[in-house]
Formats: structure tokens, sequence, C-alpha cells
């Protein structure tokens, strides 16, 4: 009975080292291991055998079995290893061909750049707000200091609706509007469109603008600079040069224009920054207290600022845009780039 | 404003280089836009003395120069008639390189050596003088370079003067801010005048019949002139600013006034109708010839000087024909004014001109100094032309004008500005500007601004000069302390952004075209004349004709963009524009604005692909993601109504969005005659939603539904149908019979042809049932499904399919 069980051991080892597929395995443990395999049969035949003997061959035949179902498992695996490789590598495809792409469309990117400021300001606390861009001349002039003949009206081309109805020439009234509907503390940015009579390709008859506004007790022009500073580092990233340069708006003082070092020459000087270095992008100031007197604030009680931007100019200079129509002509493959 | 710092430095030390003066004015608020130096590339020409001039002996026209510089001699073939032996000329050596490009090369002409040229000021590009060599001043030094012995080493500044300092229209103001922001005092010319002529008085007067226009006016004489042209250094100079020469006596008044700032004028006194001048407003109509030739109708509001009998300047603005300085005038009457800017401003303004001179009055000079100028003027008339100024001036000024002292708190300077300036330092910033400060107890200032500050009336525009002059740089950064705003954005823009957001999503690009359009460009929509439409805002003064117009609708915009884009080849188009539109209100002065968003699609609805294929957009592409943004936008309950009243769409392929009654848009194919209308070939399809409205219907609130604990069971049932039935009808019914657990319903197949009978649809639906508190069972499913399929048999004679 031992040589009986070593060669089944034997023959058992040897078929399973050849067998290629599943089935082949399944039929060998099926003839040695099942019901009625061959092991089997020999384990029950065990019980006429001598104690002695039973004892070491039973030892022997469990070793065996253990072994054997044990190289069945494994040849299973091999086999099942060896049919998932053969089937990835018939299911190679070639990785190079062009995927398939979603239809999506864009931002304008006069829109993506006011999103943009508009973020930034928000995390300073400023509320968005609008107003009419046909605007009373009483709201784009009177009401900000600039009455009938003054020469600041000059710097201002203007579209006439009628004798005192204009096309906004800039955000400027919302500044108005909202004062004479809220009370201070007042901290607001009111983005959007505006006119003036000039056309080439740096200016536009219509163009955009964000103002801003922020009125309260205690505001001086140290909060200007400080709100301002933040926003150019975070517009136009970190460690960005500015400068406050004094200048006249008629709604503020004191004025200031704010200036960004050229980042296409580094300051230096080029054809970008008309050889300055610096570029202007911002004009702001302290509130004239003029204006306070239209909207009925006491300027002794409250302070506060004022600013106003390009979206155009910003965009421009930050995606490096020549010709400010581009904007306007929405060309595909223009507004695809951004 | 073009300013050169030779002439700067007349009045001011300039002790820095050219890169820190323009920072330094630039951050004192005169933005210098430009700087441009001069007298370059003359390195090379020299001074040198004419010794004899011969006749050459090959050549008529030319003769043969010898002429020298300290050291050398130089023969030179010239064409030129004007020289003669003794002068001195600039010599342009071998080697150098004149403004034209033009090399001077060692060359034989006509058989005779030259060694160099002689220049006139043309080839120098120093002027335009081309009929003989420039003669040089008897003094200059024999062979220095001509940049040198000209002065033209130069720098050219280009300010911008913002409108609220027309102080610094002149070299003085300019060097007086220079002073003041480097701690100087300024160098004034002198003023000192031999008046030994005739007493004035005796031969002239000046009448104000309108002081209000004209609060001063003063007058001086000088006699004996002789006209002739300006010498070299101020016609340089005039040059450099950008004034052109015209005569010793006019060159005179403008070098004045851009010395000075205060405009000037020169009469012909003989043309002045019984020698005097009368200042008064003009006549209505009153007609009259100004310098330039042209004839000006004035009214009344226009300020004259007159002469006894008739106009002769339009004040402040610009002279007449009738009075001008000619080559043989000899006695010369010099105006020196100050007219009321406002009115000065608003003449110029009605005649459609400005002048140096306008531009100056108009923003206000100073009135103080009107007699200063007249006697700079006077006296270097007197030199460069051998005139004598009569004795004494007219200076009309009835009431003259006092500055009024400006109280100035130093709490109020620190508070605005969050410094700490202290009195000493302010006191001092304000003097330097040549303020008259007086100290009025603790803390308190009292500053009067001299007269050419009409700038200065308030404190906060004494804080402004204190803050300049500190420096702006100087001044801290810190943050507001405030509250912030306690809400982001409108609900409106919020909707504004979730609703571009998901036309992106679908593939549409925003778009931003003109608030303005041509009053045609609604034309291709057919509107009927009745429509709030064709109501459009005109613009008094438009750019174009093509954009004068406020637009009332955004489709034209977005048509013209398809086009544009169409015809470069950018055929797959999904664009859409969410903007306002201008409607005129009855009995407003200002029109309603109303966001809309319209959007457009055609073409293929993706790119070509080897393993998909495409297909051409259609109005279901569009249907389904306007209902992707009323679902995205939470409008509640809209509904989709064929329609066909819209002109410019499809009479067939055309949809009102209705929420209950209210149409808060329209979807559909463009009308072909609109495409045509606009050019564009294929087929193109549009909505157009009044964004406003839509906004006011979104709810805002989101709530959260619990997820189904139990399996939903699908049945499907495909009808038979007529196939006109819209098949809205049908899911409508469906909804109608409120059975329970209907959770949703989904059209899946809608096909016609065999085995279908002709005139008649199939249409196949997936009905989802769900209970919310146990599993659905079969039979209890198909009792309600069975329910349902009778009913539509019933309702739309709908046979049951397979």
């Amino acid at each position: 009975m031992k040589e009986e069980l070593e060669k089944i051991r034997e023959e058992c080892q040897a078929s399973l080292a050849l067998a290629k597929t599943e089935p082949e395995i399944s039929e060998i443990r099926v003839r040695v291991l099942g019901r009625k395999g061959s092991l089997t049969q020999l384990l029950k035949r065990l019980g006429t055998l001598p104690e002695a003997e039973r004892k070491e061959i039973g030892r022997r035949a469990n070793e065996i079995k253990e072994d054997l179902e044990a190289r069945v498992e494994e040849g299973l695996r091999r086999i099942q290893e060896q049919e998932r490789t053969e089937s990835l590598e018939r299911e190679r495809i070639d990785v190079t061909l062009p995927g398939r792409r979603m239809v999506l469309g864009r931002r304008h990117p006069l829109t993506q750049t006011l999103d943009e400021i508009i973020h930034i300001f928000s995390r300073l606390g400023f509320e968005v707000v609008e107003g009419p861009e046909v605007e009373l001349d009483y709201y784009n002039f009177e009401a900000l200091n600039i009455p009938k003949g003054h020469p600041a009206r000059e710097m201002q081309a203007t579209f006439f609706i009628s004798e005192d109805v204009v096309l906004r020439t800039h955000t400027s009234p919302v500044q108005v509007r909202t004062m004479e509907k809220k009370r201070p503390p007042v901290r607001v940015i009111c983005p959007g469109a505006v006119y003036r009579c000039d056309s080439d390709p740096t200016h536009s008859p219509m163009f955009h603008q964000v103002e801003g506004l922020l009125v309260d007790r205690g505001i001086t022009f140290s909060d200007l600079k400080g709100v301002l500073s933040v926003f150019v580092q975070q517009m136009f990233g970190r460690g960005t040069q500015l400068r406050f340069r004094p200048s006249f708006f008629p709604f503020t003082e004191p004025s200031a224009e704010i200036d960004i070092e050229c980042f296409i020459c580094g300051g230096k000087g080029c054809g970008v920054c008309s050889n300055t270095g610096w570029l202007e992008i911002l004009g702001s100031g302290m509130v004239d207290p003029a204006v306070y007197r239209f909207v009925g604030y006491d300027p002794e009680e409250v302070t506060g600022f004022a600013f106003g931007m390009g979206i155009e100019r910003i965009a421009m200079l930050k995606y490096g845009i020549n010709d400010i129509r581009l904007f306007f002509t929405n060309d595909l493959r223009f507004l695809k780039q951004f | 404003m073009k300013i050169n710092l030779n002439w700067l430095r007349d009045y001011v030390d300039i002790r820095v280089g050219v890169k820190e003066l323009i920072n330094l004015l630039t951050m004192g608020g005169l933005e210098v836009e430009a700087a441009t130096q001069t007298g370059q590339g003359l390195e090379k020409i020299v001074v040198a003395e004419i010794q004899s001039i011969r006749n050459h002996p090959n050549a008529d026209r030319l003769s043969l120069v010898e002429a020298k510089t300290h050291q050398e001699k130089f023969s030179i073939v010239c064409g030129a008639t004007n020289i003669r032996e003794g002068q001195k000329v600039p010599l342009a050596l071998v080697g150098a390189k004149l403004p034209s490009g033009i090399e001077i090369k060692r060359s034989k002409i006509r058989g005779e050596a030259s060694e160099g040229m002689l220049c006139s000021e043309i080839e120098l590009g120093l002027g335009q003088e081309a009929s003989g060599i420039m003669i040089l001043d008897p003094d200059a030094s024999l062979g220095v370079s001509l940049g040198e012995a000209l002065g033209l080493a130069d720098t050219i500044l280009d300010i911008s003067i913002t409108p609220n300092r027309p102080d610094w229209l002149c070299v003085i103001g300019v060097a007086r801010e220079i002073a003041a922001l480097t701690d100087q005092r300024l160098k004034y010319p002198s003023l000192s005048l031999s008046d030994a002529g005739s007493e004035i008085h005796q031969k002239t007067s000046v009448t104000l019949l309108d002081p209000d226009l004209c609060p001063r006016y003063v007058a001086r004489m000088i006699e004996g002139v002789k006209i002739g042209p300006s010498p070299h250094w101020m016609r340089n100079r005039l040059e450099k600013v950008g004034i052109r020469s015209i005569n010793n006596v006019v060159d005179v008044t403008n070098y004045v006034m851009m010395e000075y700032g205060q405009p000037l004028h020169a009469f012909d006194f003989e043309l002045l109708e019984e020698g005097r001048i009368v200042v008064r407003r003009a006549r209505k109509g009153e007609a009259f010839i100004t310098l330039d030739g042209v004839k000006r109708v004035l009214d009344e509001e226009m300020l004259m000087i007159c002469d006894g009998v008739k106009p002769v300047a339009v004040a402040g603005v610009m002279g007449g024909l009738n009075s001008e300085i000619r080559a043989e005038t000899r006695t010369v009457l010099l105006e020196s004014a100050y007219f009321h800017p406002m009115n000065n401003r608003r003449t110029s303004k009605k005649l459609g001109f400005e002048t140096e001179a306008s531009y100056r009055f108009g923003r206000g000079i100073d009135y103080g100094g009107c007699l200063n100028a007249a006697n700079r003027a006077a006296s270097m008339i007197q030199e460069l032309t051998g005139g004598r100024v009569a004795e004494g001036a007219v200076d009309a000024y009835p009431k003259p004008i006092r500055p009024n002292p400006i109280p100035l708190s130093i709490t109020s300077v620190n508070r605005i500005l969050g410094t700490e300036i202290s009195t000493k330092q302010i006191r001092a910033y304000l003097k330097n500007l040549e303020l008259d400060v007086r100290e009025e107890g603790e803390e308190r200032l009292s500053v009067t601004p001299p007269s050419f500050r009409g700038d200065l009336e308030r404190e906060i525009d004494l804080i402004e000069e204190v803050a300049r002059l500190d420096g702006y740089e100087k001044i801290p950064l810190t943050l507001p302390k405030g509250p912030p705003s306690s809400e982001e954005m409108s609900r409106e823009l919020i909707l504004e952004r979730k609703a571009k957001d998901l036309l992106i999503q679908h593939g549409y690009y925003e778009v931003v075209t003109y608030s303005f359009t041509a009053p045609l460009s609604l034309n291709g929509l057919s509107l009927s004349p009745d429509d709030p439409r064709r109501q459009c805002l005109p613009i008094l003064n438009p750019l174009t004709a093509d954009s004068s117009v406020l637009r009332t609708s955004l489709i034209p915009g977005l048509m013209e963009t398809a086009r544009y884009n169409l015809s470069h080849k950018n055929v797959n188009l999904r664009i859409f524009e969410l903007k306002k539109v201008y409607l005129p209100a009855e009995g407003e002065r200002l029109p309603k604005e109303v966001k809309y968003l319209t959007g457009l699609a055609m073409g293929m609805d993706g790119e070509i692909h080897w393993a998909s294929s495409v297909r051409q957009v259609d109005f279901y592409d569009v249907k389904g993601c306007i209902k992707d943004l009323f679902e995205f936008l939470q409008v509640k309950g809209i509904t989709f109504d064929r329609t066909e009243d819209i002109p410019y769409l499809h009479p067939g392929k055309s949809s009102k969005i209705l929420l209950g009654e209210e149409v808060l848009g329209v979807l559909g194919e463009v009308h072909p005659e609109a495409l045509g209308h606009y050019e564009i070939p294929g087929k193109a399809y549009l909505f157009e939603i009044d964004f406003d409205r839509m906004a006011k219907n979104a709810v805002e609130e989101r709530k959260f539904r619990p997820l189904p604990k139990f399996p939903a069971v699908h049945r499907d049932l495909s009808l038979v149908v007529e196939d006109h039935l819209e098949a809205e009808k049908v899911e409508e019914a469906i909804r109608l019979l409120e059975q329970p657990f209907i959770d949703e319903i989904n059209l899946f197949d809608v096909y016609q042809g065999a085995p279908v009978p002709q005139g008649k649809k199939s249409v196949s639906y997936r009905i989802r049932y769900q209970a919310s508190d146990r599993t659905l069972t079969d039979d209890e499913v198909n009792q309600y499904h069975e329910k349902v399929i009778s009913r539509l048999r019933e309702i739309f004679k709908a046979e049951l399919r397979g």
C-alpha cells in the first residue's frame, strides 16, 4: 500500500506539472482527490491495515493529500494568472489615439478677470453691487464734484443720450447711488460697462471698470494703501512692486494713481510701459468731502476711499493682449485661449 | 506739456540725474510720460571760422572754402552763397554722421578735394532754414562741438499735467515744484525794466465793460520795434517745447507764456482804431476773422477785445487778422490779462478749437502775475527788437482778488492720512510751496495760498499738499478696522454666475458685444411695427452710424458674432451673451435696463473623432440645455409651448418657455429669412431668456430629499398615436392620473415608419415606480401600470405596441 501511495503521489505530481488548462487540473483533482479518486479510495482502505502500519501510512497519506491539494490550488492559480496575462496582452490598445473630449465652453476673458478681482475684494469684505449704464448727468458728473464746464469733463469724452442723460463714462456714479441708499459703513465694489467716444487699439468706445468704495469711521489714506497693496499682490503675484503716485480726480482728494512695476521688462523700460518701467493700473483716492455733501454724509464723522480700474487693461496686461478690440470681436480662436 | 531741462535750470538747481528727476516729478504728481535727449550725434560737427572763399575752377556754382578750427585747417567745397570770410559756421568733419543719415567722407568734387562739409540748419536737424549755411554767434569757441556751442545737449520731458494744476503749465511752475520737493528757493528772473519811452497813459487806455469776465487787464507799449527773426537761442527753446517761431515779438509773447504761464497777446498798435482797448461781450451774431483766417460767428457770452470801433481778438482764445503783428509793425501794444476761466472754456468749446492761450486761461492763470509777465515781455521785446518801452503800464484791475485764508487742523491731516506728521513739518512743506502760513494756536494753522494756486480752497486741498510733499511712499500700509459687508453679492449676480457655469458645461462660449448698434441691425428680425424693441434709444454723438443706438435685443450681436466666426472657419458654434438691453421707458428719463441671456448654436455637436460620430446640433440640444439651466437655477414648473408668433424663428420649430402664463423666453430654429439677412449659411438655433424675470422665479433654497430605502421598479410601454400628437401631452396625461408611486417618466423612443402605419408614430416610455416605505410587489406595479395603459389608450385612441 505504501508503494501504491507513492505511485499516486508521483503520478499526480507529474500530471499536475504537465497540466496546461483549468479542466485538465480539475480532471486530475477528481481522479485523485475526488470522492472516487484514487487517493480517497486508498484512504478508505486504511482501516484494513494493522495498527502500526496504519498509523504510519495514514500520516504519510495525509501528508500527500495536503501536498497534492496545495499543488492543485497552485496549479489553478498559475493557469488563471497565465490566462489573465494572455488576455491582458490581447486587450492592448493604442494609447496614443486621441481621447473623447467633452465640448466645454469658456467664460469670456473679461469675465474671468472680473471674477478674479471680485474674489480678492470679497475676501476683503467688499460686496458686489451694480448700477445703470445709461445715467443721469447728475450721478455721472455733478454729484461726483464735476460741475458743468469743469475741465475734468473733457478728460472723459462722453456719449450723450440727451442734455442730462449720458452713457456713464465710469462706474463711479454707483458710488453715489450706493451712498444714497445706505448709511456707513459701506464696503462695495461695482463692476460694469462704461462708455467713452474713443476708438483705437488701446481704447474702445465700450469697456469695463470695477469701482470700489469703502466709507466708515476712521478710514485713512493708509487704509487705502493697505487694501490696494493686498489687491495688487494677489492679482499680480506676491512681491509685485507698486507705487502710489499723486494724481487728480475731481471726486477724491488726496488722489493717487497706482503703478506696478512693468512685468514685461522688469522695470527697465520697454514698449509696453512706454519706457517708464511702470504700468498704470488703478486710480484711487480719499472720497472728496464735496461728494459726501451730495449724499448727506458728514465728512467730520466718516472718511473713506474709492478706487477704479479698467478690466480690459488688466486683462490685456495679464494675458499680453495687444488690441482691445479682440475682446469684442469674439473670435472663437481667441476665446478658446482663456 | 513739453519742457526742457536747460530752461528749468535758469530757475532751480537740478542736482540729480535725469532718471531721479523723472522719479521726483512723477512722485510729486507731475507724471513724466517720456524723456527725449537732444543734441546727440553732433559730436563731430564743430565750430569753424571761414578764412577764405575762392571760386571753384571747374564749377560756377561751387566755391572753395578754407576754414579753420582752433588747431587745424580744412579745404571744403561748398555751394552756398551766404558765407563771408570771418564768419563762424558749423563744419561736419570726415566721419560725422548727419541726422539725415549721410556720413561725411573725404571726397573730390569736380577735381577739388573736400575735407568736410559746411552745414545748413536743415541738414543739422536744427530748423527749417535750407537756403544757406547756418551762421554761428561770433563769440563761439573754435573747435568745440556744435551741441556744446548751441547748448543743444538737453533733455525734453513730456509731462502730463492734471487739470487741477494750471500753475504747472509753465517752466517756472515746474521749477517751483522741483524747488519745493528738493527744499530750495526758486530763482525768479530779473524784472528790471527801463521804460524811458513816452508815457503810456498819453497814448492809450483800457476800458473794461464786462469786468466779471475780465477782472484784470494789463497793457504795456513798446515803440520803435523792428520786426525780424528771433535769435537762435530763443527759437531753440521754443522749438523744444513745441512752439513754432514766428517773429521776435510774437516769439517773446510765447516765450513768456511758457516761462510764467501767462498767455500774452501783441497787437500792432497802429491798427487799433482810436488807439485804445475796450473789453466787452460780443454782440449776438457778430462775425470776426481770427488769426488763422477763419470767420467766426460770436454770441453774447463770448468776451471780445476791441479797439475803439471793432473787435480785434476773441479774449484769451485767439487774436484777429486785423491787428496782428506784421513785418512793418512799429508799435506794439502788449496784453497781459486774466479772463474768467469757465467763460473762456465755454467760448473755446463753442468755437470748436483750443489754443495754448485758451488752454491756460480755461484752467485759471495767476491773476497776481499779469503785471510781472507784461514787464518781463516788454523788457525782452525791447532787447530783441531795438524798441523803447513806453513809461508805465495800464493796469485795469477794478476789484483786486485776494485769496482767502484756509484754516488747517493738524489733527485733520493725520486723521485723513493715517500719519503722525508734526506741525513744524507741515508748516515747512506749505512754506516751500510759497503758501503764507500763520499759527493760530495749538494744532491749528491759517494758510493763505498765493494767487497762482487757485486750486487751494479747502482744508482737504492743503492735506493733499502735505501728503504730496511728505511723499505718498512714506504713508504706512494699514487695513481698515470696520466690519466686512454682510453679503458677498446680490442674488441676481450669484444666479448670473451659475447660469454662465451651466452654459459653459453645455459647450457654450461666453461673448461680449457692444451695447450700441446700427439702427438697422434689428431689421433681420422682422419685428412687427409695434414691437417695443423697435424703439431704440439713439446716441446724440455716436462715433459711427453703425453704433448710433442702444440695443434692445442681444440677437443681432450674436448673429454678427456668428457671421464673423463662420467667415473665419469657426463653424461649430455655441455662444451666449448675458448682458443688458436698454428699453426706453415712457415718462422716465432713464431707460429700463434689462438683462437678457441669449444663445446661439450651430454646426456639429462636437469635433470629428475616430471613434465617435458627430451630428448637426438641433432644436433638442438647445431645449435640453435650457431645461438643465432652469433645473440648475431651481426655476420650477416651466413648460415649453409651441409658438408661431416669433417672427425670427421657424414657425414649426419654435417654442415659448413658460412659467404658468408668464413667458420667460423663447427658443427655436432661426428663421431662414433672418439667417439670410445676417448672411449666415446653414441652420442655427437660438434661445432668448429674460434673465431678470427668470432670476425672480429662481428658488434659492435647496432642500435635501432622503434617498429611497427600497428599490424602484421600472415598466416600459409603447403606444402608437397620431403623429401630430405632442409628446408632452402624453406625459401630462400620465401625471394627471395621479397614480401613486410614479416617480419618473422618461420618453426613450419615438419611431415612425413600418410597421407603424402611416400618419401614426410610436412613442415609448419608461415609468419608474417607487414607494418610500416598502418594496413594491410585481402584482401591485402591474396593477398601476395597467391602469396607465388603459387610460392612455382611451384618451389618445392609442394602440399598445409590442
